[in-house]
């Protein structure tokens, strides 16, 4: 429903992204004199983390972000990432897509459900900014993108009202609602149940500008308090310390979207099948949206607006595994439930559908990484073949 | 004091809004009528008093342009002298239904015209006042519906243009025979409350300023006003003079829905802290000020909720709606 939730929802996916990548490739990092031809070093991953992270920061890119508009359709956001996570020498089987999409999403859904007030989701972003920046320290061009979109972060939304804030995260919400996959990190840390429900705690500082439940002021008709009396709130809370800092340096007070990831806390997720709501889910998009078509203009714009830097030469692409080993990740994506399956946009089907030249120039840009998603049949409707379950 | 009923069944689970459930009580055939809005679609369903649903129905915001299926905001049963109206208001318009939603009566176009780039546009906030119905809109509009006795011949009568920041809730309350009585109230994303005379024309008779938070959801009870706001407290007013009375620290996070009791005065206030508080309105036999006690808290563990109503005059029973929930909790006291 905001128009101004999407630049959110992307940095702070973007952030989480960047934790898991960078956890993955530092657990398989070999030394350097030590590393075979096909084995990840410290240099490549300081390469793919810079490569991705000034893709991400693009002015042009940032600018068409952080447009009011709608939110997308989480195939079209997908449909980002996928391209975000090969901007560089780095190559993503669909299992270890999906497992990192997973955990980017339930990441952040945890981050916004837990925000004591609506506008910490704007403290939450900027701790992701805050570690995107730690790890490019070496690089001042890209230090200097990231600067430029903390300035436009706070210049629009320093300045939002509670109210506008608290209609961002019923938005941030509504995207996020029924995604209930169980994160083995979450699970340990006792954040997140075992049907998949995030722990909502009852202790602890409450929100800046709410007092600590429990009091009743009685006030007569001249605006004289005349009573005071307690009632037991059944929560156990204090007082907020401080409010957390807006600067480009400051102590952000909150914790959520810090980097709770390290080498020694591997990730998991369980596919969590047994959703109530699937039939809810399933029959929504079914439903046809005549309107694709808009938002797909409106994600080539964005994409467009991506510089990609291709591997040039006979540089081969560095395959990443999110899972352990090759055939774990092989038996994720043959035992991954149907209903929990991304829809990735067909791009050849549309590209022949686009009659606006510069738009079909930018799709064309796109390398599909699933070969097997792809649909010759030129005359088959479009949407159908998206749609496809 | 207050038991855990049997759990009433949802196909699809609550969104994450305020004032998000909707209750209608037809006593006369011992029937609950349950409305909760998922996302793009709004469920209703009716139950027998042990729970067990008998019918649902599902509704769907109409289409209209954009780039996703419009979300629908609210759904509210508005009960009118001579008749029930099923309100739903969406990113769209308003719609709105005879009281089983079988039928589409009116359908109400939001006019986007005006909304400069950087808004929202969408309805919500809904009240039926005397044979009127109340709607709000993102631009803090109140768009008054004279309602006929029977039959679609709806009109907008009239639209109330003092709030400037989107509207939230509106409550009513039966008007008390004179003039100058408050019987409607309406609240904004800005914390502000206009106290209005409903009639052929409105008439505005006071306001009461907000101080940095949105009132989320708002009760009138016997000249009193009780609204929830984003900080958690709950504030009771004197609707004529606009004067606050208590001040409550009731939740820890931002409250969704409040409901009212009118037999007995109670109040029910629901909030993303996972608790509901029950309270006690009364006027003090000294002064005549309003004075509130706390009577019942219930934590729904790890459920952020987003609706809460009484289903009974009496408050002996009451149901709520939690984010990502795909039921409807109820409790009835011992």
């Amino acid at each position: 429903m905001s128009i101004r939730t999407l630049p959110l929802l992307f940095l702070n996916l973007g952030g989480e992204m960047l934790y898991i990548l960078d956890q993955r490739l530092r657990a398989q990092n070999i030394p350097g004199d030590k590393a075979r031809k096909d084995e990840w070093t410290e240099v490549d991953r300081k390469r793919v983390m810079n490569d991705i992270i000034s893709t991400m920061f693009n002015q042009k890119f940032m600018e068409e972000l952080f447009k009011p508009q709608e939110l997308y359709s989480k195939k079209a956001l997908r449909t980002v990432y996928d391209r975000l996570a090969h901007a560089s020498i780095m190559r993503l089987n669909q299992a270890s897509m999906d497992k990192l999409y997973d955990l980017m999403t339930m990441a952040f859904k945890y981050q916004v459900l837990l925000c004591p007030r609506p506008k910490d989701v704007l403290l939450v972003t900027l701790n992701h900014l805050d570690a995107i920046k730690g790890l490019i320290q070496d690089s001042p061009t890209i230090l200097h993108q990231v600067d430029e979109t903390f300035r436009q972060l706070t210049d629009i939304y320093g300045g939002l009202s509670a109210g506008e804030f608290q209609l961002i995260r019923q938005t941030l919400l509504i995207f996020f609602q029924d995604l209930h996959i169980r994160v083995s990190i979450f699970l340990k840390d006792k954040v997140q149940n075992s049907n998949g429900r995030f722990v909502l705690p009852v202790s602890g500082p409450v929100p800046w500008g709410t007092e600590v439940p429990g009091l009743i002021r009685t006030f007569n008709h001249k605006g004289e308090e005349v009573k005071k009396t307690e009632f037991k709130h059944g929560g156990s809370y204090v007082a907020a310390p401080k409010e957390g800092s807006l600067e480009l340096y400051g102590d952000r007070v909150l914790k959520l979207g810090t980097n709770m990831y390290s080498a020694n806390r591997p990730v998991e997720t369980h596919m969590s099948a047994a959703s109530k709501n699937l039939a809810s889910r399933t029959q929504e998009s079914i439903v046809p949206n005549p309107l694709a078509k808009e938002e797909l203009n409106l994600l080539a714009r964005l994409i467009g607006g991506m510089e990609m830097q291709k591997p040039s030469g006979p540089e081969p692409g560095f395959r990443l595994n999110l899972f352990t080993t090759d055939e774990e990740e092989e038996q994720a994506a043959l035992t991954r439930p149907e209903e929990l399956s991304y829809e990735v946009i067909n791009i050849q089907a549309t590209q022949d559908q686009l009659a606006n030249d510069e738009l079909a120039r930018i799709m064309g840009e796109f390398e599909i990484t699933d070969q097997s998603r792809r649909n010759a049949s030129k005359g088959d409707d479009w949407l159908a073949m998206m749609d496809e379950l | 004091m207050f038991r855990r009923e049997r759990s009433i069944p949802l196909r699809g689970s609550a969104a994450a809004l305020c004032n998000n459930l909707s209750v209608l009580q037809l006593p006369s055939c011992n029937l609950t009528h349950f409305g909760v809005v998922h996302g793009p679609s709004a469920q209703l369903l009716s139950a027998a008093p042990e729970g067990v649903p008998l019918a649902q129905r599902q509704l769907h915001a109409k289409e209209g342009a954009g780039v996703s299926p419009p979300l629908i905001t609210q759904i509210h049963w508005c009960v009118l002298p001579f008749r029930v109206l099923l309100v739903l208001t969406s990113q769209r318009g308003i719609q709105m239904y005879e009281s089983d939603g079988s039928v589409m009566v009116y359908w109400h176009a939001l006019d986007a015209g005006d909304a400069s780039l950087v808004q929202a546009v969408f309805a919500r906030g809904i009240a039926a006042s005397g044979h009127y119905v109340c709607v709000g809109t993102w631009a803090g509009r109140v768009l008054v519906f004279d309602i006929p006795t029977k039959g679609p011949n709806i009109v907008l009568s009239e639209e109330l243009a003092r709030h400037q920041t989107p509207i939230t809730d509106i409550a009513t309350e039966p008007a008390q025979g004179q003039d100058c009585v408050a019987d409607t109230v309406t609240a904004d994303d800005s914390g502000l409350l206009c106290v209005w005379r409903s009639g052929p024309k409105f008439k505005l008779l006071t306001q009461i300023p907000g101080f940095g938070v949105p009132c989320s959801s708002v009760q009138l009870w016997q000249g009193t006003i009780a609204a929830g706001y984003g900080n958690g407290q709950v504030r009771l007013y004197e609707a004529s003079t606009g004067t606050i009375h208590v001040q409550i620290n009731a939740h820890a996070r931002a409250i969704c829905a409040l409901d009212l009791a009118p037999e007995v005065g109670k109040l029910l206030s629901a909030a993303e802290d996972t608790f509901i508080h029950i309270w006690k309105l009364s006027r003090s036999p000294e002064g005549g000020y309003i004075e509130v006690e706390h009577c019942h808290g219930e934590c729904m563990p790890d459920t952020q909720l987003c609706g809460a109503r009484f289903c009974d005059p009496s408050g002996s029973s009451f149901a709520v709606t939690g984010y990502d929930l795909a039921e409807i909790l109820r409790f009835s006291s011992m």
